[in-house]
């Protein structure tokens, strides 16, 4: 069973992007047996090296901004971990600006931060990532509107149903309620899902702060929802 | 059952993270069997979507390929029945899938075409071109892709 409320609808006015690229027309339903029978991408040829997690590692120098570190579990929707699955990420900068030329925020680039990251989750399906917190930046959606400080993630999971690309946020953010990416979700206990939370055991004294947000991926349960 | 973490779109900024050395290349171009797949991805109003990245697979083959100014991809592939594609951009808060089909296979009985509406199937069907196979993706309008729900 899945609970659309907590999915975002393809249309979202508030989103000024989605008017012209939502679809309109009915999506067709594959069979409830079908939809498991999709095996997910063979992610393999996306080369994942072991430094690539730390992303406070990928220059000569340190990035500036708040160091943490950032993990949690991939779960599937029956509560199993997801084993070496790929979880890739990416962020902007401390200053809230984007490695990548289509960003043009006037905020300073930092030489010594990429902002991309990929790792396989372990046995337990725990990933791992130490990185600087994001800042909020600007964007062009209505007046004066600011992105709450987030970090994108990419999942794969096992089958066609499980591939996840989301955003998540950080706790107590003055942003998020101004945000109508994450406001498009209807239900806000599926907003909470996209919130981390502090985690002051993983926290390592005199070095980082530790955020903990776990992931659930539709499993074998799982059906299309109604959207 | 635990609910799902729920989707968020892929944003604009995603070119620096996603593209991976031969992302686009299932198979090396050239080599046996390999087929070039060239489409753009178009909006609403017709306008070339230049800020979308797109998936393809089929049992062992991946590919990935962010679209260009004009909103073109281009894959290489062995040829298979059809292809599954996921298309993430801006303004899509879930990503979109939808199948694509290679034309010289047989496609009278397939189950899933059998399921769309006569007037829609071409829209999952690559057609022949200039040294491949094109595939052009409407996320809306008249000629909307048929979509496939999550």
């Amino acid at each position: 069973m899945t609970e659309p409320e907590f999915e975002p609808p393809y249309l979202f006015p508030d989103y000024r992007a989605t008017q012209l690229r939502a679809p309109r027309r009915e999506l067709v339903r594959l069979p409830d047996e079908w939809f498991h029978q999709r095996r997910g991408p063979a992610f393999g040829r996306i080369p994942v090296k072991p430094g690539d997690a730390d992303l406070t590692r990928q220059h000569p120098g340190e990035p500036l901004g708040e160091r943490i570190i950032l993990t949690g579990r991939v779960l599937d929707s029956d509560a199993r971990p997801v084993r070496h699955t790929l979880v890739e990420v990416w962020q902007a900068n401390a200053a809230g600006r984007y490695v990548d030329p289509v960003d043009t925020h006037p905020a300073p680039l930092d030489p010594n931060f990429t902002g991309a990251g990929r790792c396989l989750t372990d046995d337990d399906g725990v990933y791992r990532f130490v990185t600087v917190k994001p800042g909020a930046y600007p964007w062009r959606n209505h007046a004066n509107a600011w992105r709450p400080a987030h970090v994108h993630f990419s999942l794969f999971g096992s089958q066609m149903a499980s591939r996840l690309v989301t955003q998540m946020y950080f706790p107590g953010d003055p942003l998020m309620p101004f945000d109508p990416i994450l406001n498009s979700i209807a239900d806000a206990r599926g907003r909470d899902l996209l919130v981390a939370r502090f985690d002051p055991e993983t926290t390592e004294p005199e070095w980082a702060l530790a955020y903990r947000w776990d992931i659930v991926l539709r499993g074998r349960d799982a059906t299309p929802s109604e959207s | 059952m635990t609910i799902p973490t729920p989707s968020q779109t892929v944003g604009p900024f995603f070119g620096f993270a996603m593209p991976f050395e031969d992302d686009a290349h299932a198979v090396a171009p050239g080599s046996d069997g390999a087929v070039r797949i060239e489409g753009q991805v178009f909006d609403g109003a017709r306008e070339p979507v230049p800020d979308a990245v797109l998936e393809i697979s089929d049992g062992d083959q991946f590919a990935r390929c962010g679209t260009d100014r004009e909103g073109a991809f281009h894959f290489t592939v062995r040829k298979a029945p059809y292809f599954e594609v996921l298309v993430f951009a801006r303004g899509l808060l879930r990503h979109l899938a939808t199948r694509m089909y290679i034309p010289d296979s047989s496609l009278a009985g397939d189950p899933f075409l059998q399921m769309v509406e006569k007037e829609r199937r071409h829209t999952l069907i690559a057609s022949a071109s200039e040294g491949g196979l094109r595939f052009d993706i409407h996320l809306q309008g008249d000629q909307e892709t048929v979509f496939i729900q999550l």
